[in-house]
């Protein structure tokens, strides 16, 4: 195809420039998240993400040091000292009264109401002079635009992680998550197996119901569960809400994608390697445990990576069938619970699900593959 | 630390277990009908009909419970109380028709139904068709993918942060503000705004699964005969028609697996608006007002039930086609 | 006036060169076949021609406008691929007029040209069905109809028939001669590897190897004197036997002695210089006879083969590591292990130097 004769080189800029455009929409929102996260905290609350790195613009107030503390030089009064403290800034502009905040630029002088006059340099040092001797505890306002350095901090990560109780959560997610992701395939291979190579009664009814399985939605399972969980947990003096359950959860809802995406990775398989293994005398077991288990690994790990995936991400379940404590709560749970509570404090919503979405991400990086694959064989196959 | 190593036990445990089932079961089967001596060809007949039994057995066992079971019990529970204790005919679904706040998820979700798969198709097509034509196609693929390994609440967090509002006056850290104000406009709070709210709600949606759409899609793209393509070229097709006339027929079954599967991920969505606004100012979908009933002041089993029906009955059209599908594969 | 005219067109994907230096004219209503092996560059040369590859050097010119950077659609050709490239979607008529409609002819125009087609190759019945709904024998004729609705100046055919069965080759090839015979004014360019096919159906047949033509000529002048032993050996079957030799008389005919016994004397012309130089001998099987004379060779039969018609004796010779084959008329009844003397009509014999040229041509 690219070597088509006479193609219209327009076409291809045009193509092009879609694809970047597709491309930039669909990074720049997790990108923003990910800079925000790193961001001083009072910068992301001024200034956009996207500045970062031109450092941000503040109108600020401070007071110069007490009037009593003015020093006599050739006769005049002097108070000298640097907006910034101990900080480091750049002054715009600067003015002293609030209806005329940047009034002047840094080196020149201001006249005051008094008599006095105010130089600001650009590196924040003031001096404040005047020809009597000025009295009071309370110093000169200065309103000043000033330019702060660009700061990048792993703070954030640091109070989300130990403070806010996203560490905590990263280890119940993971607690929730291994179990559930593996249980699920074990039984599921076999019963792709039988589906798949052995005859008997009811298989095609059997197939039919996971496939309709496939689609029934979450939402008509809560509530008889959580009717289940509870009568099971009362009876046997168990809370309701335990890892156990969850797992065995996600291990039900599970199932259909792994039987189907399994039954139609084995089914594919050539029949010959499994016969000539049944004339050489392999029970049934041998053949799944020496032979198609090992053949089927591509589709195994498909599942294993979705499964993954569903489960780390998952709310839904989390919120009705583990509690809403610091032992059970997971990073999802966790996530919403801080959009609520701390729903403007951005340094510690980014940050925080930076972390939560992190891991999925380098699942996802690493393994697309396979990811491609099972996806693959789950939609255009099974159409 | 001793949380996770106790996870790692029990899946250690729960393999054990497992292989101890499958291989165990298998050899008791023989040991009852051992595979030689007079009877072994009876015998052998005999525990090839219960083998099979052994394999699905725990699979089926689960389904029942986690699925099946609960299909019909919330049926059933959507005729009786908010206890689920005393039989009250179809006043749930009388008490459905006729609330608002129903009325207005069911026509929410419905508007879910029409953009999202319409959307994540489109853009997923135009995804896989440029991309497909690029050297540099699949570091794009990857990156337009990558969103749907983030959970739903995640997405909620980046675009929230994307729609935010600061007011008049100060500066706007939101994306989406700031480009209408640098283009001339006035900010908005855009998750308050009546009506474009949902659609604000939508697009994350579309967001994660334009990849989903675009990978399948692109697979089936380059599923076509070359031959065809070339065929048209000769036959003077612009790309554009080649694209919509030669391309996307051969297609059509893939472009409708795509949209039912997202169709269903939609009738589901309940993270993002949970996340984003929790059903207020006109957002709110089944599957949200679903959870909502299940807890609402000590939990509705009844009306929960009865709103997870009205999901379910929204699915089974697809779920005949699919097993009508998968059938005539067989 | 040559219709389709190729000047040093070359092609390389890369660093890589598929061909080279091809020169090629080729006048109004000639059926002109690409032949060799597989992998030869028939097919890349067939799509530079439709335009579906770029032409990396030379050019090409049709009616003598240059078409290198002419838009497939706008060169007057029309295509016939391999795989029958029907669109699945489309019925028959849909898959005829398809061209037509992108051009916005009228509807009339376009119903009477997609009749006229399907009259002439038997489609009528079929032009609602969908592509799948027929034979690959009735595909192939769709797609050949397709190509006959565009009526294009040039024909281009890339292995068409290669996706049939046997019997079913043989109808389809004889239903394209006689298309052919039906639009005498139409070129078509057929590509094949198939020796039979380019013999039947060409005018002239183009022989390409390794990127080169080899030799362009009628089937029959191919056949009779092939200009190297590439040639010789690719036409013809089975291939022709290729003897080493030296020659041991110059003139007006070269007398050659064979490396491992016998020898001819060659009705071509050779000069002083050639004396003593080595040089290959071929005779095509069917032109070796049992002689009591002169043997050109001789040699013990390993295997014989009987189809009827013909018999055909392989034949080892000490010192030759492939066999040498003589296919002799009718029935004969040669057991194993016997050695026979063959002989052959002067006449029939090619010479080729070192480098495998043929003498006819020095
Ligand atoms: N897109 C390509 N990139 C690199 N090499 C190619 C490409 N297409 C064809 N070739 C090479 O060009 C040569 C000629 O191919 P082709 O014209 O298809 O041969 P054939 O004579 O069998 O039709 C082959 O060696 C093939 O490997
Ligand atoms: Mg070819």
């Amino acid at each position: 195809m690219e070597g088509i004769a006479g193609r219209n080189p327009l076409v291809t800029w045009l193509v092009h420039i879609s694809a970047a455009l597709l491309v930039i929409i669909w990074t720049v929102p997790t990108m923003g998240l990910f800079i925000s996260s790193l961001r001083d905290k009072d910068q992301i609350a001024v200034s956009g993400w996207w500045t970062a790195l031109s450092g941000s613009e503040q109108n600020l107030v401070e007071r110069t040091a007490a009037p009593d503390e003015a020093v006599e030089r050739d006769g005049t009064w002097v108070l000298e000292g640097n907006l910034f403290g101990e900080n480091e800034g750049t002054v715009s502009a600067f003015g002293w009264r609030a209806q005329e905040p940047a009034a002047f630029q840094p080196g020149e002088t201001a006249e005051l109401r008094g008599g006095e006059t105010l130089t600001v340099e650009k590196d924040g040092t003031y001096i404040l002079s005047s020809v009597e001797q000025p009295e009071g505890k309370r110093g000169q306002r200065i309103f000043f635009t000033s330019l702060q350095p660009p700061k990048f901090t792993l703070d954030n990560y640091r109070n989300v992680l130990f403070s806010q109780g996203i560490g905590r959560s990263f280890i119940n997610s993971l607690t929730v998550t291994i179990p559930s992701t593996v249980i699920p395939i074990l039984i599921a291979a076999f019963a792709a197996y039988a589906l798949a190579w052995m005859p008997f009664p009811g298989r095609a009814l059997l197939l039919a119901t996971v496939v309709g399985l496939l689609v029934v939605p979450l939402q008509m399972s809560l509530i008889p569960l959580l009717q289940m969980y509870n009568s099971v947990g009362g009876f046997l003096g168990v809370p309701a809400k335990t890892y156990a359950g969850i797992w065995l959860a996600h291990t039900g809802f599970g199932l259909p994608l792994a039987i189907y995406l399994l039954r139609n990775y084995m089914a594919g398989l050539p029949r010959e390697i499994i016969e000539s293994a049944r004339v050489d005398g392999a029970s049934d077991f041998e053949i799944f445990v020496k032979i198609i288990l090992p053949l089927s690994f591509p589709a195994l790990a498909s599942f294993a990576i979705f499964q993954f995936l569903w489960v780390w991400n998952d709310l839904l379940i989390a919120m009705v069938f583990l509690g809403n404590n610091e032992e059970q709560l997971v990073l999802t749970g966790r996530l919403r619970e801080l959009l609520g509570s701390r729903g403007g404090n951005w340094e510690i919503l980014t940050a925080s699900a930076f972390v939560t979405i992190i891991i999925p991400l380098l699942v996802f990086i690493t393994l697309q593959r396979y990811l491609v694959r099972g996806l693959l064989a789950g939609s255009v196959k099974g159409g | 630390m001793g949380q996770i190593l106790s996870a790692l036990g029990v899946v250690i445990l729960g393999v054990a277990a497992c292989a101890g089932y499958f291989w165990g079961s298998n050899v008791i089967l023989d040991r009852i009908y051992p595979p030689r001596g007079p009877n072994a060809g009876a015998n052998i007949m005999r525990a090839n009909t219960i083998r099979p039994w052994l394999f699905v057995g725990p699979a089926l066992f689960a389904l029942t419970i986690y699925l099946i079971y609960p299909v019909f019990a919330s049926v059933w529970l959507s005729l009786h109380d908010r206890s689920g204790e005393t039989f009250v005919g179809t006043s749930n679904y009388t008490w459905m028709l006729n609330d608002p706040e129903f009325r207005q998820s069911f026509r929410n979700n419905m508007l879910w139904l029409l953009i999202v798969p319409a959307g994540a198709t489109f853009f997923g097509l135009l995804a896989a068709a440029v991309t497909d034509r690029i050297w540099w196609g699949n570091i794009a693929k990857s990156l337009i993918f990558l969103p749907m390994a983030i959970s739903f609440i995640g997405a909620s967090v980046i675009w929230k942060f994307i729609y935010d509002y600061r007011g008049e006056g100060q500066p706007e850290i939101g994306l989406l503000n700031a480009i209408v104000v640098g283009l001339g406009g006035e900010p908005h709070a855009w998750i308050t705004m009546p009506f474009w709210n949902n659609v604000f709600l939508m697009v994350i949606l579309i967001w994660i699964q334009t990849g989903f759409a675009m990978v399948i899609l692109s697979a089936a793209l380059r599923g076509i005969p070359e031959e065809t393509i070339e065929a048209a070229v000769l036959d003077g097709a612009s790309p554009l028609q080649i694209f919509f006339k030669i391309k996307v027929p051969q297609i059509w079954g893939t472009i409708a697996v795509v949209w039912t599967t997202i169709t269903i991920l939609v009738l589901k969505v309940f993270d993002i608006v949970l996340a984003m606004t929790n059903g207020q100012w006109n957002t709110q979908v089944l599957a949200n007002l679903m959870f909502n009933w299940m807890f609402r002041g000590g939990g509705d089993f009844g009306r929960g039930a009865a709103i997870a029906v009205i999901i379910m009955v929204l699915v089974i059209p697809i779920m005949i086609w699919n097993i009508r599908n998968a059938s005539k594969e067989q | 006036m040559a219709e389709l005219k190729l000047t040093k067109v070359g092609k390389a994907y890369g660093p890589v060169e598929v061909l080279r230096d091809i020169d090629l004219d080729i006048d109004t209503g000639e059926l002109i076949v690409f032949v060799g092996p597989s992998g030869c560059g028939k097919s890349t040369l067939l799509r530079m021609i439709a335009g579906l590859e770029r032409i990396t050097s030379g050019t090409l010119e049709i009616d003598g406008k240059a078409m290198n950077d002419v838009p497939p659609a706008q060169r007057g050709i029309a295509m016939v691929f391999q795989s029958y490239a029907l669109y699945p979607h489309m019925t028959v008529r849909d898959n005829m007029a398809f061209g037509m409609k992108i051009a916005k002819k009228p509807k009339a125009e376009i119903d009477a040209a997609v009749d006229k087609a399907a009259k002439m190759l038997q489609l009528t019945p079929y032009l609602d069905r969908l592509p799948k709904a027929l034979s690959g024998g009735q595909r192939q004729r769709v797609a050949i109809g397709r190509a006959i609705v565009r009526d294009p100046k040039v024909f281009l055919f890339d292995e068409p028939l290669s996706n049939l069965d046997a019997a079913l080759r043989v109808a389809t090839r004889i239903e394209i001669a006689q298309l052919k015979e039906r639009m005498p004014e139409s070129t078509m360019i057929y590509v094949t590897h198939d020796q039979v096919e380019a013999m039947t159906l060409a005018t002239r047949i183009v022989v390409l190897n390794g990127g080169n033509i080899e030799q362009v000529g009628p089937p029959l002048e191919l056949y009779e004197r092939p200009a190297n032993v590439f040639v010789a050996r690719f036409i013809g079957s089975p291939s022709m036997n290729i003897f080493e030799g030296r020659i041991t008389g110059t003139g007006a005919q070269t007398r050659v002695e064979l490396d491992q016994g016998g020898g001819a004397v060659v009705p071509v012309a050779s000069g002083e210089r050639d004396m003593g130089s080595s040089v290959k001998l071929g005779v095509r099987s069917e032109d070796l006879v049992p002689t009591t004379g002169e043997a050109l060779i001789e040699g013990r039969v390993e295997i014989v083969e009987g189809l009827g018609e013909t018999t055909l004796l392989h034949l080892e010779r000490v010192g030759e590591a492939e066999p040498t084959i003589a296919k002799l008329p009718g029935i004969h009844s040669i057991s194993r292990h016997e050695t026979v003397r063959l002989g052959a009509d002067p006449a029939k014999l090619h010479l080729f130097d070192v480098k495998g040229r043929s003498f006819h041509y020095r």
